[in-house]
């Protein structure tokens, strides 16, 4: 009874990633993250300045700030702070939040899907309804309105993401599990005795990781997205702590003048959310036996 | 039809009563003294204990959720902590440049998107393709705030094409309306290529041909209008995009509808305020959706059947 083998999914991992190796889009993704990552956690090493401070020859004799050149390769802020230097520290940021808020949205996500999907009584459809009722609001403005009320901070900002963020998992584990539990090797299990548990956990939960994994990698992208707009908006991640969003919500009104201070940290959004969304499409791609062969 | 019609209507309501309960727990119940913050730092005890009467909010928790409710349904979205005004006139008086700008967005956004769907679609699987798929996914990794400055210095600032901000004329108009439509063309793009080859594969696209059409005409009149409805249809959907947009595009432009309204709430932390936009905006894609589902079985009959 043990082996229903069918059930198992197929061992795919390792052409899977094969599969993937050979998509160059997804390969350009992935070196971009590889690069965030390792700008974020060298940051200490490789910031020439300390992020946080006012250079005494960071500004011009005017008090303005200084183009990129040779000694500050990506300029100076308002502040006469090194742009570089916040850059490094602000990728740090920008990974926390995209993987702690991600992983919160992803978790919540999950179990609600999950356990609507697996009861379908009363707790399925009351969980299934406010899921509903949360895809009726922005996730902007919803998110803008829990940040005001309390106060942001890194970890506030990661926790209201994930508040407003969970809906799109839920809405795709519920439909999965919904369909995996129809189908008839569950009810085999369930005729030959097996418990809920040993179905969430052996035939359920298996069959969605492939679905967990692109979710998860196509939200990081959502999440970094989100933050910056909230900084960008002031009330996501506060200054002084850099992040790409307040770097340029700190500096835009210059931006006529210094247009440096905001395109550059522009341009590393566009390019770490851009990542994750090559690497997410083609891990569904690669993962998804339904789309599989399509264009 | 008459059942789903009305199903569909009483679900909607229902969504819209527990809008009014979410944002009545972020008004009241969430912030640490919403009366405090009514009656402003210097009020007296006694102040803040009439406003906290006149407010209902020594009664129980039900009972205040039920005044709330009751004063949303006459249109009262309370007061602005700070200016003291009417939510709802201060929306009200903000909405047509609000809907003005959404409008145009909504054609920018169908004109990018379609237009690109289709030339990746008859380019399908060569560069041009490969090149505008690639650009469909830039614009959904670029947030509007980066996409609206950059519009900004390079049509306004250096080429001086259009005005750097403000509203009026229709030059006003173009910036903002494009950048709201650059984030949504990503996904149109997708959905019209995908729809554009379902349909040119079809037996009549071959019939067409075989009957000695030409390659123009066969895909502006005959693909084209087949492969377009499907995609209109989602119009109502993507409200919620538009929403949060306009937050971030109206307050970089300097356009007065509610998403300006919004943010200088925002640097005040006039949480009313914030909460209207939110209502509005939550019924907007109420509706949206709504007309979408009721619209979409009209366009495509094979949907009646589900």
């Amino acid at each position: 009874m043990a082996d229903l083998s069918l059930a198992a999914p197929p061992p795919r991992p390792r052409s899977a990633l094969r599969r993937l190796m050979e998509r160059r889009l997804a390969l350009f993704g992935l070196l971009l993250i590889v690069l965030v990552v390792g700008a974020a956690v060298l940051a200490p090493w490789l910031a020439p300045y300390p992020p946080q401070e006012q250079l005494f020859d960071g500004l011009t004799l005017e008090g303005a700030p200084l183009p990129p050149d040779g000694r500050f390769v990506m300029g100076t802020d308002l502040l006469g702070r090194d742009l570089f230097s916040r850059m490094l520290y602000g990728a740090q940021t920008s990974l926390i939040i995209g993987v702690v808020a991600n992983g919160m949205a992803l978790l919540i996500g999950t179990l609600v899907g999950l356990t609507a999907g697996l009861f379908r009584g009363w707790i399925g459809s009351a969980l299934m309804r406010f899921t509903d009722l949360m895809m009726a609001f922005p996730a902007l403005l919803l998110a803008i309105c829990l940040a005001a009320i309390f106060k942001p901070s890194l970890w506030i900002v990661a926790l209201v993401i994930a508040l407003v963020n969970w809906v799109q998992t839920a809405r795709v584990i519920y439909t999965e599990t919904t369909s995996l539990a129809e189908r008839d090797f569950i009810a085999a299990e369930r005729t030959l005795g097996a418990g809920t548990g040993r179905i969430l956990f052996h035939h359920i939960l298996p069959h969605l990781v492939p679905t967990i994994i692109v979710w998860g990698t196509l939200g990081i992208s959502t999440t970094v997205l989100l933050e910056a707009t909230l900084s960008f908006l002031g009330v996501g991640v506060q200054p002084p702590t850099p992040s790409w969003g307040n770097i340029i919500f700190e500096n835009q009104t210059y931006f006529q003048a210094a247009p440096w201070l905001v395109f550059i940290p522009g341009a590393a959004i566009i390019l770490l959310a851009l990542a994750f969304n090559l690497v997410g499409d083609a891990l569904r791609d690669v993962l998804d036996p339904t789309q599989r062969g399509r264009d | 039809m008459a059942g789903y019609i009305l199903r569909r209507l009483v679900q909607s309501a229902l969504i819209l009563v527990g809008i009014s309960f979410v944002t009545f727990v972020l008004l009241y119940v969430l912030p640490a003294d919403p009366v405090r913050q009514i009656a402003g730092r210097s009020a007296t005890a006694e102040t803040v204990e009439n406003i906290r009467r006149q407010l209902g909010l020594d009664q129980p928790f039900v009972v205040q959720y039920g005044r709330y409710l009751a004063a949303l349904l006459q249109g009262d979205m309370g007061r602005s902590y700070l200016q003291k005004t009417e939510v709802t006139e201060l929306i009200l008086s903000r909405l047509p440049a609000t809907l003005q700008l959404m409008s145009a967005g909504i054609v920018a956004e169908l004109v990018l998107g379609l237009s690109m769907g289709v030339a990746a679609a008859l380019m399908r699987g060569r560069a041009g393709d490969q090149l505008l798929m690639m650009a469909s996914f830039v614009t959904v990794s670029a947030p509007q705030f980066v996409v609206s400055l950059l519009l900004l210095y390079v049509f306004a600032v250096k080429l001086g094409w259009f005005p750097i901000g403000g509203y009026g004329t229709a030059a006003h108009l173009v910036l903002p309306a494009v950048t709201l439509g650059i984030l949504g063309s990503g996904w149109y793009s997708r959905m019209m290529r995908s729809s554009m080859i379902e349909v040119l594969r079809a037996d009549y696209i071959r019939t067409a041909r075989a009957k000695g059409l030409s390659g123009l005409r066969v895909v502006l009149g005959h693909a084209l209008p087949n492969a377009i409805l499907p995609v209109v249809a989602m119009i109502g959907i993507d409200i919620g995009i538009f929403m949060g947009g306009i937050v971030v595009v109206e307050s970089v432009f300097g356009w007065p509808g509610i998403g300006q309204l919004a943010w200088q709430a925002i640097q005040r932390v006039d949480i009313p305020i914030i909460m209207g936009v939110t209502l509005v905006s939550a019924l907007a894609i109420v509706i949206g959706n709504l007309l979408a589902d009721l619209v979409a079985p009209l366009i495509d009959p094979r949907i009646r059947l589900r």
